[in-house]
Parts: C-alpha cells; sequence; structure tokens
C-alpha cells in the first residue's frame, strides 16, 4: 500500500534518477565527522553563486549596454546604472547585492582555497577537484573583470584599457589580438557589448558547467577532512565509513548556520558600507568614462591586486632574477627528471630565458600574472609530504605557508596603491617569495619530518 | 565491438574521412564567430582627421582634442621648455626616436613641425593609460629635484619629457607617438591626415 506521493516518487525514479541522485549526494554521500569552520566555505560559496545568478537576472531586465552618449552627455550604460541605483524600486538593493556578492565571492573563495592548502585537499586522488577548482577561479576572475567594465565608470573603462592592453605586449600577434578583444581600435561600444555577452551568458555557463564538475568529482572521491586521512579506508558491516556522516541532515543543517552568519555579514555591509570603504566599488568608478582623461590613480579591485602587484613587479631589470629562477629550475629538472620532463624543461627553460633578452619586460609581467595564477593548479604535485594535513606536517611548511600568507597579502596592499621604487622593491621580493613557496615546496615537503596521522579523525 | 573482431579497415578509413569532413566544417563554421569580434565597418571608417584651433593657446598652455577616440595633445612650449629637451637625453630611452612611432617628416628632439607647438597621442605605450601633466620642473613635481618637467602615468608610474618621449627604465618601451597631422593656416591644424597622404 503506497501514498499518493510515494506512487508520484515511483513513477518519476522509473524515468529519471531522482532518489538515487538524493541518495548519492546527499541523504548518503558520508562525509567525515570532524569538519571545522574551514568547511563552510564550499557551501558558502555556492550560495553565492545563486545570489550573483538571480541579482544578475534582475539587473539585466534594466541594464543597458551603449557606449554612445544621452541627451544629457552622460555613457547610457553609465545612466542605465544610475537608473537602476535611484529609479528603480528596490533596484539600489538589487545592485549593491550583486557588488558585495562579487566581493564576497572572492573573499569566500580565497578561504575555501586556503583551507585546501591547509589540509592537503588537493592531494591525490583529489588532483581532478583540484584542477577544476583552479579552472573555477579563473573563470571567477574572467566573469568579474568583464562585470566590472559594464558600469561604465572611469575605473571599468581603464582597468579594461590597461588589462586589454596587455594582451598586445605578445610578441607577433599581440597588437591584432588585442584589436580583436577589444573590437575597435579603442575600448568602446563594441567592447561593452561583448563584455556583457561574455558576462551575463557565457561564462557563467562554463562556471556552472564547472562547478557541476567539481562537486561530482568530489563526490567519486569523498571529502577529505582536517586530519587529512581517508576515511574510507575504516567501514562498517554495512560499507559505510566509520567516520562518516550523512551530507543531510548533518552537514546541510550545519551550513544553514554558516549562511546565517554569512548573511549577517553581507546584510552588514550591503546596508551600511556598500563601497566597502572604497575596495568593493571604488571611487572613480562613480565617474562616467572618459577616454581623454585617466583617473590620477587607477588600481584594480581588491580580489586582483596580489596578481596585479607582480604583473607590475616586472620591470626590465628584475628580468635577470626571473631568468635565474628558471636556469635555477631547469638544472634541477636536468638531474632529476624523467627524459621527457628533461626535454620539457629544456624548451621552456630555452624560450624563456631566450626570450627575455629580446621581448619587453611587460610581456613577462603578464606571463608572471598568468603563472602566479596557474601555479595554484599544480600543488597536487609539489607537495611531496608523506602526510596531508598541517596538522601532522613539521615547522617548514608551516613557516612556508605562514610566509605564503604574509607574502600574498603584502601583494595585495601594494597593487591598491600607486607604484613608487621602494614598493616596487619590496613587490619584487614578495614576487620570488610567492614562486619560491611553489618552487621549493617538493624540497621541504619531503625533507621536514612530520608527525604519525591518526587511525581515525580526531575531533572534540 | 566484441574482443575477438578487428576493426574493418574500410569502416576505420571511413570513420576517418567523416571526423575530417566534421572537423572541417567546424572549423569552418567558426570564421564567421571569430570575424565577428573584429572591427566593423563602421568602427573602422571612424578615423577622420579632425581640426583644431591653436589661435589661444598661449606659451605653456596645452589642449586636448579627440581624435580617432583617443586624447591628442596639443602643447605651445615655452622656449625654457623647448631649451630643457636639448639636457635630459642622457636620461631618455629612445632620444632620437628611433623606434618609437612617429611620421617620417618628424625629427629631431622637438618632435614637431614647428618647435613650439608639439602635437602627440596622450596615450601611454606601456598599457595604454593617458599620462598627467607634470610641467612644473625641480623638486616640487614630486619627481625628484631633476624633473625636466613632462607627463606622469598614473597607471605604471612611466615619465616622458615635453617632447614625449620616454624616460629610461620604466614600463613604458616607446616614445609617445604623433599622429600625422599638418598645418592649415597659422593657427589651424588637421589632425590624422598629412599633405603627403598620410
Amino acid at each position: 500500500m503506497t501514498s499518493k506521493s510515494q506512487e508520484l516518487l515511483n513513477w518519476i525514479d522509473a524515468r529519471f534518477p531522482l532518489t538515487s541522485l538524493w541518495k548519492e549526494h546527499l541523504s548518503e554521500y558520508y562525509a567525515p565527522k570532524n569538519f571545522n569552520f574551514w568547511y563552510y566555505f564550499g557551501s558558502l560559496a555556492l550560495l553565492v553563486l545563486v545570489i550573483q545568478i538571480v541579482t544578475g537576472i534582475f539587473l539585466v531586465m534594466h541594464y543597458k549596454p551603449d557606449a554612445s552618449l544621452n541627451s544629457a552627455g552622460i555613457p547610457v550604460a553609465f545612466a542605465s546604472v544610475e537608473y537602476i541605483m535611484r529609479d528603480v524600486p528596490g533596484g539600489w538593493i538589487i545592485r549593491y547585492m550583486h557588488s558585495t556578492g562579487a566581493s564576497a565571492f572572492f573573499i569566500v573563495v580565497y578561504l575555501h582555497m586556503f583551507r585546501g592548502l591547509l589540509y592537503g585537499s588537493y592531494r591525490k586522488p583529489r588532483e581532478l577537484v583540484w584542477i577544476f577548482g583552479s579552472l573555477i577561479f579563473l573563470c571567477l576572475m574572467a566573469e568579474a573583470f568583464m562585470g566590472y567594465l559594464l558600469p561604465w565608470g572611469q575605473m571599468s573603462y581603464w582597468g579594461a584599457q590597461v588589462i586589454v592592453n596587455l594582451f598586445s605586449a605578445i610578441p607577433l600577434i599581440g597588437p591584432d589580438l588585442s584589436l580583436w578583444i577589444r573590437g575597435d581600435y579603442v575600448i568602446g561600444d563594441a567592447t561593452l557589448n561583448r563584455f556583457f555577452a561574455f558576462h551575463v551568458i557565457a561564462v557563467p555557463l562554463v562556471l556552472l558547467g564547472l562547478v557541476v564538475a567539481h562537486v561530482i568529482a568530489l563526490h567519486e572521491v569523498g571529502s577529505l577532512n582536517p586530519d587529512g586521512i581517508e576515511i574510507k579506508k575504516k567501514k562498517d558491516a554495512n560499507g559505510i565509513p566509520l567516520d562518516g556522516i550523512p551530507f543531510h541532515p548533518y552537514y546541510t543543517v550545519k551550513d544553514i548556520v554558516g549562511v546565517v552568519v554569512f548573511l549577517i555579514f553581507f546584510a552588514a555591509v550591503m546596508f551600511f558600507a556598500p563601497d566597502g570603504g572604497g575596495y568593493f566599488l571604488e571611487a572613480n568608478n562613480f565617474f562616467p568614462a572618459d577616454p581623454m582623461k585617466t583617473p590620477p590613480h587607477i588600481a584594480p579591485v581588491w580580489y586582483f591586486t596580489p596578481f596585479y602587484s607582480m604583473l607590475r613587479a616586472v620591470t626590465s631589470d628584475f628580468l635577470v632574477v626571473l631568468q635565474l629562477f628558471v636556469g635555477w629550475i631547469w638544472v634541477w629538472a636536468l638531474m632529476r627528471a624523467p627524459a621527457i620532463g628533461k626535454l620539457i624543461a629544456t624548451v621552456i627553460a630555452v624560450l624563456v630565458i631566450g626570450g627575455m633578452f629580446f621581448i619587453d619586460a611587460k610581456f613577462w609581467g603578464v606571463v608572471m600574472m598568468g603563472a602566479g595564477v596557474v601555479v595554484i593548479a599544480f600543488l597536487p604535485w609539489l607537495d611531496r609530504s608523506p602526510v596531508k594535513s598541517i596538522r601532522y606536517k613539521g615547522a617548514l611548511t608551516k613557516i612556508a605557508i605562514t610566509i605564503f600568507v604574509v607574502v600574498f597579502a603584502i601583494l595585495g596592499y601594494l597593487g591598491v596603491l600607486p607604484p613608487s621604487p621602494a614598493r616596487n622593491l619590496v613587490a619584487q621580493i614578495c614576487t620570488v617569495l610567492y614562486f619560491l613557496f611553489f618552487a621549493l615546496m617538493p624540497i621541504y615537503s619531503k625533507l621536514e619530518s612530520t608527525k604519525p596521522e591518526p587511525e581515525r579523525v580526531t575531533w572534540k | 565491438m566484441s574482443d575477438n573482431t578487428k576493426m574493418d579497415d574500410g569502416r576505420r578509413a571511413l570513420v576517418i574521412a567523416t571526423s575530417v569532413v566534421g572537423g572541417a566544417a567546424v572549423v569552418g563554421a567558426a570564421v564567421p564567430f571569430l570575424a565577428s569580434l573584429t572591427p566593423s565597418e563602421r568602427a573602422k571608417a571612424a578615423g577622420a582627421p579632425v581640426e583644431a584651433d591653436i589661435g589661444k593657446l598661449q606659451p605653456g598652455e596645452m589642449m586636448t582634442v579627440e581624435w580617432r577616440g583617443k586624447p591628442v595633445w596639443i602643447l605651445r612650449r615655452t622656449p625654457e621648455q623647448l631649451e630643457s629637451l636639448k639636457k635630459d637625453t642622457a636620461a631618455l630611452a629612445d632620444p632620437e626616436s628611433k623606434r618609437s612611432e612617429q611620421p617620417a617628416y618628424i625629427k629631431g628632439e622637438a618632435r614637431s613641425l614647428k618647435p613650439e607647438y608639439l602635437v602627440v597621442i596622450g596615450i601611454c605605450t606601456h598599457l595604454g593609460c593617458s599620462p598627467g601633466a607634470k610641467f612644473q620642473p625641480g623638486a616640487e613635481s614630486g619627481l625628484g629635484s631633476d624633473w625636466p618637467g613632462g607627463f606622469l602615468c598614473p597607471c605604471h608610474g612611466s615619465t616622458f619629457d615635453l617632447a614625449g618621449r620616454v624616460f629610461a627604465n620604466k614600463p613604458a618601451p616607446d616614445n609617445l607617438p604623433v599622429p600625422p597631422y599638418m598645418y592649415l593656416s597659422d593657427t589651424k591644424i588637421l589632425i590624422g591626415e598629412d599633405s603627403k597622404g598620410a
């Protein structure tokens, strides 16, 4: 005897795997029972993604991607954002949700990545989880960059001008490439419209696909935990991990607590400091774009500044340091790597070291910025420690991670300031340290003495 | 396909041929999409020359006109400012503008048709910001006591002298470009076209 609702469920299950999907990903997905504070940020990232998509849909209903001037001499795109802020009922709050959401997305994602770094979430067999995550980070940067052009303010305009011109530094194809990206000889209506298309359609589609891949890959191998040990090694008679608890209801309920606390902070920023002290919304972006005049100080939004600092750090006299750095990795590869690795390392080293004699420093600045993002994806192969979690790693890793965090913060801080020779030197030192964290990881993670991992997860 | 059957060679050839033809179709179909991102005919046509009236420009003053969506500066230099161009040569990256963009008829340190009037595109050759005027020489400029007067790019700190020539060891590789231009009369300049057929 089945109830009507059970009958309906049976009808669906015979045609679509609803119950089995629910079980596989929620009610019978066994996550370690010792998740701590750091494990909130994955579900929070998902929440912010939903906020951005929903608010974005409503913003598009009023926003106009049009760089031409209206009868008052203001660009239509800029005026439409002001229209949303002033005349559309509820428009201001939707727009502030979206702009605060952009910064919140990066805060949450940076903390989520840092969690992975602490507990070794990238280690075998979670390499693909980590790579999908790195691609999500890359997509997020593209999404944020293109979205920032849409209000068509001074920072929107000149920020895009600088970043698109970075591509012109690529030898041979560079100038044509940046022309192709802009669709005009200057940043203009063509650029605004294509960035709009990418921001609202193309990149979000890729982003959603990657998020699904990220979660599927995670659920295939199972979540790691602050102890960095595999709970699947110890199972009960039913094949359920002894240290695992069903994601629903245990972690859905736990994550709701995180959501509530997050939303308190989110609402506080949204209502009391929507410009985030000039870091979430920059003062110069309240002026309409003026192609004739660059603001006296332009800086990217805070979440790009660590990588922007690396870009600025590469000057012609710094290239020697980079040549030595690449040369050192080359020698190292010649001693240690298998034959194919030696060949690849030689080709790359010759191209880079030789290229630095011929190609401008600004091109290498772009390469540096890109490398700063991409190198993160290589962590699974750089960490050679016998243990995964920082709880059981040695002093060297702890020192390295501390330096890394400090260096990343300094680079981020320098990136919002105007350049000066002294600051540039600090940025150069920090850039070298940033890359040393990754380059030396195979050495210090192997060299240090580690503590034994526990058999079962620990928790208080 | 079971283990004991070998792939039929004829079928394999057909699969390869189909894949190649299909791949060619995909490449062909991509062409209009990639081409649509290049500048439109309208954008290409929008490069008409502009006229500037320099009659009211006082010595030491600068005006900006828009040409092809870019700022073009016209600076009327004082005799002292012209004199400064001779002194700073050693500190410049490309003092004779050998690798920089300028019409063939622009020569010498003044980089202009009439030494008094500098005409340059006010877009930094590093990453395309528009530098700001820092005409005041010396320490008051905040750029050191040996600053001869010139332009400072706010984005990455490149500095240019009063002929738009970039100082060495700065992010910008080249001097500010000089657009093609000609004098229509003593007080009128046409930017974007010259009698030599730009």
